[in-house]
């Protein structure tokens, strides 16, 4: 189908989202949507799929004006959209969360819904089970259920906003071999991203935004250069890696086991020497944030034991706020859920994380401190700006600003998530400093490039397997991506067994 | 629409005059003069020196009880067994008070410590929901409801069994205490008790001062909001709503003392006259704010008063305060939710 949009404008108060975007697709054609944070992508594709009404503008599909003005309509007229969070139904089955959206009688017919659901997942080559929770699924899997659910709810239009964050180079792999499958069938698809190489490994034209205005259309080959000028006018600095001396253990992990939901892990040991950056690497829910939230005390090991400081002072079985007291701190990936509280104030944060003491709260010392903290991270936001007012890039500032100092040693679950390339760079650039002063840092990541990056050295999980700490420098994508896939751990093996 | 102070101010006057007008058409629908009876409210609760003193003496247990549930509510709990605590703070007061009535103390030395001990039974009540929901998974609206019957339960077995009248047991409740052992009336007033006027108001500076000044009242704010955020930024969770939690089970027990002491002198069936659900009702309508709450609870309590005459004068039922107080707080509430919806709409739109 042929997607046309012309003159999009939308606006949120004194903000132009969308400024007069106009663009085709022609069928078959996998279309990037290039921009950073905030260009005005999610916007233009809410529009498209019905969640938000554009001020003006019109949509063509095949030449003909349509009306969108909910999801639903969107899907009537074969637009589906997979959100950055899959909208799905963690609580329910599979196959009912499947036939949700069916338009039908009374009673859903499952049992030509799960034969549909059995062949068109057979189609792609996807295993899900139609019978276990979504809550037991990861998110590549809750992906492909919701991509099935699009395609079987008659999907010609496939918009996908971010879809590789958060999955494994494994599953990215199966949804672009999916996605090139369906558009060689008749199908459009909007890949929205800010990660050059999907578009590029996926795309065959590539549109970009910026600041809510539409910069242009590139076809194949691209120039990565040019895209990345398009999309930040500008061409980022790459940074380069310096080697760090290795200090005293902050963190001695001891044949560390594990019971997760639905994995385990046996025997880690792990040491992580001060200044040092440690990368988990491994396909999403293979382990590395049980491991990393163990490390912190907010989950508890079955087995082994941890020890803090060159003392070897040892935490094992202590709350996470014992080990926060010792210098360690957490920064969870779900940063409005889990980190940070919507409705308070940036100012209310700080005074919470320094922990002040007295009893009436110092109002000026406060704000000044919230003022300082401001500009030291270069938020872009005031003391009283509530966090959930924030964009992502400047939560995720927000959220390094909170951290105390000193620190021994900095957990962080996916800390440049969703974030541009400048955001990326400058959350790395402070946590480097951090490490500068001696501070060790434990991240995960699914971004092989940023765990070959910054990382000193690197674990690698796999279904519930960890490798032993294997140094950066011995590593590259093909062979990283190979051990995340689960490839070549008997080699690791052997080569254990010769050094 | 924008967010100002003016349609926000706009928005509650509108809901004050729809619940009139649905309370008006209610009234005409029972076949009564609804102005008469809107007038017979206003003379009933400010006509004359002792109404209005009757007003303040019902002010008080709600004022109290409103106050603690500000604290629950500021840390995220729906703190619904008030009800008993309030009865357990009459329970463990009249407890005191029948200990020590013949012990030939001085009488403001027990009275202290009847108060003391309806705190203490308050508090034990709400730590009993609070350890329901942390260590039980107890939710604590359910916790809290079971907790009322319970309470209820004991208060009627006490007054028909170990603490009946001598003779015969009675709805009216247990025998009233010697004349010494009220709290002192203020003179030229049949009721009105200053101390206890003075407990309340002191009360809800207190946890004004608290929600909005201190770090603790910022901490409770902070995992009312987002528990698991809260966590992690290094704040004691199940610590701080158990903290809560025992703060208005003080507040509900001085309300309960309140009642013995200063209200009924005896523990009577119905002893929390249903002070904790109002004061549900006072603290959602004003919105979880404690700088609101003495006036609009002063406002219930003088519907509650001023309905009182209406059985006699106008043959109607005093619930018709009631009919009032909740089709007020469900307009507000609906103003709000309509508010914001209009709100959310024009940031889509403009």
């Amino acid at each position: 189908m042929q997607v046309e949009l012309r003159g999009i404008t939308k606006c949120f108060g004194a903000l132009r989202a969308n400024d007069n975007i106009s663009f085709t697709v022609p069928p078959s054609t996998i279309e990037g949507i290039l921009g950073e944070n905030g260009a005005g992508k999610s916007t233009l594709m809410k529009i498209l799929s019905g969640f938000y009404s554009p001020d003006s503008g019109d949509i063509l599909l095949d030449g003909e004006k349509v009306k969108i003005d909910t999801p639903a309509d969107a899907i009537r007229q074969g637009i589906g959209m997979l959100h950055q969070d899959p909208l799905d139904f963690p609580p329910l089955k599979v196959i009912d969360d499947f036939i949700l959206g069916e338009k039908g009688g009374l009673l859903p017919n499952r049992k030509r819904a799960s034969k549909e659901f059995k062949e068109l997942s057979a189609r792609f080559d996807f295993s899900i089970d139609p019978e276990s929770y979504v809550d037991t699924l990861t998110v590549g899997e809750r992906q492909q259920l919701e991509i099935l659910r699009l395609l079987w709810l008659g999907a010609r239009v496939l918009i996908l906003d971010e879809p590789t964050t958060g999955i494994s180079l494994p599953q990215k792999e199966k949804l672009f071999a999916t996605l090139k499958k369906l558009a060689a069938e008749g199908m459009t698809i909007l890949f929205v991203s800010h990660k050059l190489e999907d578009v590029e490994a996926l795309c065959s034209r590539a549109t970009v935004l910026r600041q809510g205005k539409l910069i242009g259309t590139m076809e194949l080959p691209f120039a990565t250069k040019a895209l990345v000028e398009m999309m930040f006018g500008k061409e980022m600095p790459q940074e380069s890696k310096t080697q760090l001396k290795m200090g005293m253990n902050v963190l001695n992990a001891k044949h560390i086991d594990l019971d997760g939901v639905r994995i385990q892990i046996k025997g880690v040991d792990l040491q992580v020497h001060a200044g040092e950056v440690i990368g988990l690497a491994g396909m999403e829910g293979s382990g590395q944030t049980l491991f990393l939230s163990a490390c912190a005390g907010l989950s508890q090991p079955v087995g082994g034991s941890f020890c803090l400081d060159e003392e070897e002072k040892d935490m094992t079985g202590q709350t996470y706020h014992e080990f926060r007291k010792k210098g360690v701190a957490y920064l969870p990936a779900a940063r409005l859920e889990q980190a940070l509280i919507p409705g308070l104030s940036l100012t209310e944060h700080f005074i919470l994380s320094e922990g002040m003491r007295g009893f009436f709260i110092d109002r000026k010392k406060a704000e000044d401190l919230a003022k300082s903290r401001i500009a030291l991270y270069n938020i872009k936001g005031r003391p009283d700006s509530t966090v959930e007012s924030l964009s992502g890039g400047n939560q995720q500032r927000a959220l390094l600003a909170l951290m105390r100092d000193p620190l021994k040693l900095i957990l962080v679950e996916h800390p440049t998530r969703g974030l541009d390339v400048e955001s990326t760079i400058y959350i790395w650039g402070k946590l480097k400093e951090r490490c500068a002063n001696g501070t060790a840092i434990v991240f995960i990541s699914s971004d092989l490039d940023e765990i070959l990056k910054y990382s000193d050295r690197v674990l690698v999980f796999f279904a519930g397997r960890v490798t032993p700490p294997l140094n950066a420098s011995s590593l590259n994508v093909e062979r990283l991506g190979r051990l995340i896939g689960g490839k070549d751990w008997d080699m690791l093996e052997t080569e254990a067994a010769h050094a | 629409m924008r967010d100002t102070r003016t349609n926000r101010i706009l928005f509650q006057i509108g809901a004050i005059l729809f619940a009139l007008i649905v309370t008006t058409l209610v009234l005409s629908l029972a076949g009564a003069q609804p102005f008469a009876a809107y007038k017979y409210i206003m003379l009933g609760a400010v006509g004359s020196w002792d109404v209005v003193s009757n007003v303040l003496v019902s002010w008080v247990p709600l004022l109290l009880a409103t106050s603690g549930l500000l604290v629950t509510f500021t840390v995220g709990l729906w703190n619904i067994g008030i009800e008993g605590q309030i009865t357990l703070g009459a329970i463990f007061t009249t407890w005191a008070m029948r200990l020590l009535q013949d012990s030939g103390w001085n009488p403001s030395l027990i009275l202290v410590i009847a108060v003391l001990a309806g705190m203490l039974g308050g508090t034990l009540w709400a730590l009993l929901a609070g350890a329901l929901k942390t260590f039980g998974g107890v939710n604590e609206i359910f916790g809290g409801l079971g907790l009322n019957f319970v309470a209820t339960a004991l208060n009627i077995w006490l007054i028909f069994g170990p603490w009946k009248r001598p003779g015969v047991a009675s709805m009216s409740g247990t025998l009233p205490f010697d004349r010494s052992l009220w709290m002192p009336i203020a003179a030229g007033s049949s009721r009105l008790t200053p101390a206890t006027l003075v407990i309340a108001i002191v009360g809800i500076i207190a946890v004004y001062a608290t929600i909005e000044g201190t770090y603790f009242g910022l901490k409770l704010k902070a995992v009312g909001r987002n528990p698991k955020s809260a966590y992690i930024l290094g704040i004691p969770t199940w610590q701080h709503m158990m903290a809560s939690f025992a703060i208005c089970g003080v507040f509900a027990g001085l309300a309960g003392a309140v009642q013995v002491t200063a209200v009924y002198h005896r523990l009577i069936p119905s002893i929390s006259s249903g002070y904790g659900y109002l004061g549900l009702m006072v603290a959602m309508l004003v919105g979880y704010k404690a700088s609101l709450a003495a006036p609009v609870a002063l406002f219930f309590a003088a519907l509650n008063v001023g309905s009182i005459q209406l059985p006699i004068i106008l043959k109607l039922d005093s619930s018709l305060a009631g009919v009032l107080q909740g089709t007020l707080v469900l307009f507000v509430i609906l103003g709000q939710g309509v508010r914001t919806k209009l709100l959310k709409k024009t940031k889509v739109s403009s």
